[in-house]
């Protein structure tokens, strides 16, 4: 990986990716808890995992918010 | 967005599975490397800059990072169990897959899912096995299979055609789609050897179909002996066929060539053939 510390402020993923995903449920927007490491997905109440920098986009692998 | 009524075809968890297994046993990625290698080269010939581009599933990393010279960060998105794509519409100016979208259910979904993701004038271009990939295998399974077991149950994929997949790409509203395809020989010890190689590949059946039981092992041999038989070379190292099917296509723009609204020829028919006939 040759990311420039300028292209990742959101500790641990790349920015760019942040803009390009959406839940993959709902296609709604995600929101990034960075002391979690997880995505956000309100509409479909579910929080994505970040492993190692990599946003999981898995519905099955997602953390169900109650 | 799969649809309902798709029929299941592939059991994509048993596939995310058995990808995890072929990373653990070490990978054999030569098939991979080598699309990686030609998908870089047909991007090369692309005379475009992207700012953002996307693997759609495509195993392991090896394709990401033959393309990094060409693209930078190319963001890895997987489809999952659902093959629901996570990008926003307009996200992204280049998708690319390999040797991934033959084991998609309902891929029609998948490619109107990507081409919602691609700006206008976005690409895809992504590779994937054909019908013919395996048939040696295949042939040689269902022989020992009927002779022995009395009956043949489904253990290499189905697969697009490719007469269908640029009508596929048409109707899922990507403009100029071209489909080419590449066939490769690769030859190993015997039928087992590439068995082996498959499992690192993880690309062992996923069929919902496949049969349930344990491969006898009586089969298996029968298997190994008529493959040996019929599709073996003169020095004895048996052939196995992969068919890539290269499709490319792109998001529809203004800029791309038209065709031309009927009645505004601007020369006649008439005189061209005039001109054509010998005088």
């Amino acid at each position: 990986m040759t990311t420039s510390a300028s292209d990742r402020p959101e500790a641990g993923v790349d920015r760019k990716l942040l803009d390009i995903l959406v839940c993959p449920i709902t296609k709604g927007p995600l929101e990034f808890d960075a002391s979690r490491q997880e995505l956000i997905s309100r509409g479909a109440k579910l929080a994505y995992p970040i492993r190692d920098g990599i946003p999981i986009m898995l519905p099955e692998e997602a953390r169900k918010l109650g | 967005m799969s649809s309902p009524q798709a029929p299941k075809l592939f059991d994509r968890a048993l596939l995310a599975a058995r990808q995890r297994r072929a990373r653990a046993l070490g990978p054999a990625t030569f098939l991979l490397d080598r699309v990686a290698e030609e998908m870089a080269e047909r991007l090369h010939a692309v005379l475009r800059d992207f700012s953002a581009a996307a693997d759609i599933a495509t195993p392991g990393d090896e394709l990401r990072a033959a393309l990094q010279d060409r693209l930078g960060e190319v963001a890895a998105i997987d489809l999952g169990a659902d093959e629901r794509l996570p990008l926003a519409e307009g996200a992204i100016d280049l998708a690319v897959s390999a040797l991934a979208l033959q084991f998609v259910n309902d891929l029609p979904g998948v490619l109107a899912q990507i081409r919602r993701a691609l700006k206008p004038d976005g690409l895809l271009l992504a590779v994937l096995t054909g019908g013919d990939t395996l048939t040696e295998l295949r042939h040689a399974f269902a022989t020992a299979e009927s002779e022995l077991d009395g009956g043949v149950s489904p253990r290499v994929a189905p697969a697009a055609d490719l007469r269908d997949l640029g009508a596929l790409l048409q109707r899922a509203g990507f403009a100029l789609p071209v489909t080419d395809v590449d066939r490769i020989v690769v030859r190993y010890d015997n039928a087992l050897a590439l068995m082996q190689d498959l499992r690192r590949m993880g690309a062992t059946n996923v069929l919902v179909e496949r049969r349930r039981t344990p491969l006898r092992r009586a089969t298996l041999l029968r298997m190994v002996e008529i493959y040996g038989e019929r599709f073996a070379d003169p020095d004895g190292r048996i052939r196995a066929t992969f068919e890539l099917v290269w499709l490319s296509a792109w998001s529809p723009h203004e800029s791309q060539q038209q065709p031309l609204k009927p009645g505004s020829a601007k020369a006649s028919l008439a005189d061209a053939v005039k001109r054509m006939m010998p005088k």
